[in-house]
């Protein structure tokens, strides 16, 4: 309650509308969904469009960003740039009351608050962050019960694979998502924080990386052979970043248990790089890879 | 001036010395790591290579990386004598004449489209950066094609400056283009990275690393003419246009092969030319091995330093060589003030 009120009270200051008026008002949090209620929505990053939609406040936004593909009816609206290169002068002349952004951009939301247009930043970190994403965007935009019912339905959803690999020994994973096409040169891979790592503990596996405290690791030969996964698995966005070439670049360790016993595994969709709420389908793909027997 | 017994007697010193410098780098580098691995297993043949992990850390993961660190910074340090030597500028390196940024052109390219393919075993980006620093080249090798005799080598000095900003606008073009994800693994590219898993693309690199060498032998004698000045060295007898071309498609070939392989570590090419005439004078009949081999060492200690200083995750080498390169050159430049 008290980060709800606290978004909100964040908010109403970027509307200008005083501090003291929004310290009096984050005091009683259930008479705000009225003042908060967004109607014409710019949302620029992926997962936010994606949350919007699933909360059932998709026929609110007008605008998407570049890159945002999900859901189909999504992808009909006018987009005004992504991360680095939004397109302001076009978001200022759509009118918005509400500009869902990622925290990062801050020269965007410089320019949004001069022009008193409420905005709300997201960054996105682990799993936990998601549903609570969802359920102060919900607040924000004025549809906190259903936010509310897809966070809680999430919450389950992880809940439920978790219960399912409980009892399973946890392989040894390596999450990689990216490295130089046929080559296992700049390997990415995820560290032990964000969301691809709780994912990973999620789906019953032990992330080898989870002693390094960062997002994404860049990775070299000598780590993955020192790191001994007994599973790597690729992550990519769509089929067409990949080839059965690039797989076959890993048989050059062979000494690691992953590469020997043929348990490099190739991932793909969309729903493993946009943590929205499509992460619980993500996540059990992701079980089914680490445990086939339990997800037959 | 001196004798030529001198000069022999001088070449032996600096090879010895520079020579067990890279001889022990050489050897100490593969044994250290951000793992630990039994050398007693290293090399037990008893086990099958397949199951030998510290086999494969040596040989797979820590070899290579050497070797490339040798062919990378021999590469940049030969080429960066000669385009400093042939422009008569201190301040040339392989980016000079846009080599290095056509090289960083051809892996962008590769990056953003996604292409996928092999040759040889070598993967697409050394391939299409190799292409790009051969392309960039063949501009600059039309452009003193076109050159009447007689100009001063400004003329080329500045064509290549066009030519680099050119090719790097383009790559910036492209970068724009770009999604976030192919930007970052461009910008990844750019830092360097010598861990290249495997000996094809090494093997690859010493094809136009060789021709290079070949070209850089027939050089010394006259590149000390030529940096005394075109006419005074004409008056010497020297074919200067034809130097020049030897000279050129030498040091762009040397590049070409030195980026595709571990990057644009392009400081190399600038720093070790000048801390190796600070040390052993201005004789490029010196000078050109001193500098194959120094550049040789250094990338591979400042390599090794990358892969182990903030264990278990690497720093990128670029960051390393200018860390350590930039305050040892000025050590070098003030120590005798």
């Amino acid at each position: 309650m008290a980060a709800i009120s606290r978004t909100i009270s964040k908010g109403l200051k970027a509307q200008g509308s005083g501090l003291i008026l929004a310290a009096a008002l984050s005091l009683l949090p259930f008479a705000l969904p009225v003042h908060a209620q967004a109607r014409r929505i710019i949302s620029i990053i992926p997962s936010t469009t994606e949350m919007l939609f699933a909360m059932g406040a998709g026929d609110r936004v007008i605008a998407i960003g570049s890159y945002d593909n999900y859901p189909p009816e999504a992808r009909k609206l006018p987009r005004v740039g992504a991360l680095i290169d939004p397109n302001v002068e076009q978001i200022l002349q759509m009118r918005p009351d509400l500009v869902v952004l990622y925290g990062t951009q801050t020269e965007l939301k410089r320019r949004l608050d001069r022009a008193n247009i409420p905005n709300y930043s997201y960054a996105h970190s682990g799993l936990a962050d998601i549903t609570q994403t969802i359920r102060s965007l919900g607040t924000r935009v004025g549809v906190a019960a259903s936010a509310e019912a897809l966070a809680a339905r999430l919450e389950r959803q992880l809940a439920d694979i978790r219960a399912r690999v409980a009892k399973r020994p946890r392989p040894k994973a390596l999450l990689v998502f990216g490295r130089e096409p046929g080559s296992l040169r700049n390997i990415d891979a995820s560290g032990g924080v964000g969301f691809l790592h709780d994912m990973l503990e999620t789906a019953g596996g032990t992330d080898v990386l989870g002693d390094i405290r960062r997002q994404s690791v860049a990775m070299t030969t000598e780590m993955v052979l020192a790191r001994a996964p007994d599973v790597i698995v690729e992550l990519r966005y769509s089929k067409d970043d990949i080839n059965n070439a690039d797989m076959s670049a890993w048989n050059r360790l062979a000494a690691v248990p992953a590469v020997r016993n043929h348990r490099v595994i190739l991932l793909t969709g969309e729903e493993f790089v946009v943590p929205g709420p499509r992460v619980a389908q993500a996540t059990e793909r992701l079980a089914a890879a680490l445990h086939p027997e339990v997800f037959k | 001036m001196p004798g030529r017994s001198d000069v022999r007697r001088r070449l032996a010193v600096t090879l010895a010395g520079f020579g067990a410098l890279t001889f022990a780098v050489c050897l100490l580098a593969p044994l250290v790591g951000s793992t630990s691995i039994h050398f007693s297993r290293v090399f037990d043949r008893s086990i099958p290579f397949a199951d030998n992990v510290d086999a494969q850390v040596f040989f797979v993961a820590r070899l290579p990386r050497v070797v490339a660190a040798a062919v990378v910074g021999a590469g940049l340090a030969l080429s960066g004598v000669v385009f400093q030597a042939l422009l008569r500028n201190p301040l040339a390196s392989p980016d000079t004449l846009g080599v290095a940024a056509g090289a960083s052109l051809g892996a962008m390219l590769a990056l953003t489209a996604h292409a996928d393919f092999t040759l040889l075993g070598v993967s697409v980006v050394p391939l299409t950066s190799f292409a790009g620093s051969v392309g960039s080249l063949a501009i600059v090798f039309a452009l003193s094609l076109a050159r009447r005799r007689g100009t001063s080598s400004t003329v080329l000095l500045l064509g290549g400056i066009a030519i680099a900003a050119l090719l790097n606008a383009a790559g910036r073009f492209i970068q724009y283009l770009a999604d976030v994800t192919e930007t970052f693994r461009t910008v990844q590219w750019l830092m360097g990275s010598l861990d290249v898993g495997s000996y094809a693309p090494i093997l690859a690199s010493l094809v136009p690393f060789g021709i290079a060498c070949i070209g850089f032998v027939t050089l010394p004698r006259v590149l000390d003419l030529i940096s005394l000045g075109e006419e005074a060295a004409e008056a010497r007898g020297v074919d200067v246009v034809r130097t020049e071309r030897i000279a050129l498609v030498s040091a762009s070939l040397s590049t070409g092969a030195a980026v595709s392989l571990g990057g644009p570590v392009l400081f190399i090419g600038i720093i070790v030319p000048h801390m190796v005439r600070l040390i052993v004078g201005a004789d490029h009949r010196l000078v050109l091995p001193a500098s194959a081999l120094f550049g040789a060492s250094f990338l591979i200690v400042c390599d090794l330093i990358a892969r182990t200083i903030i264990a278990p995750v690497e720093m990128p080498v670029g960051i390393i060589t200018a860390i350590i390169g930039g305050p040892f050159f000025l050590w070098l430049l003030f120590r005798g003030r």
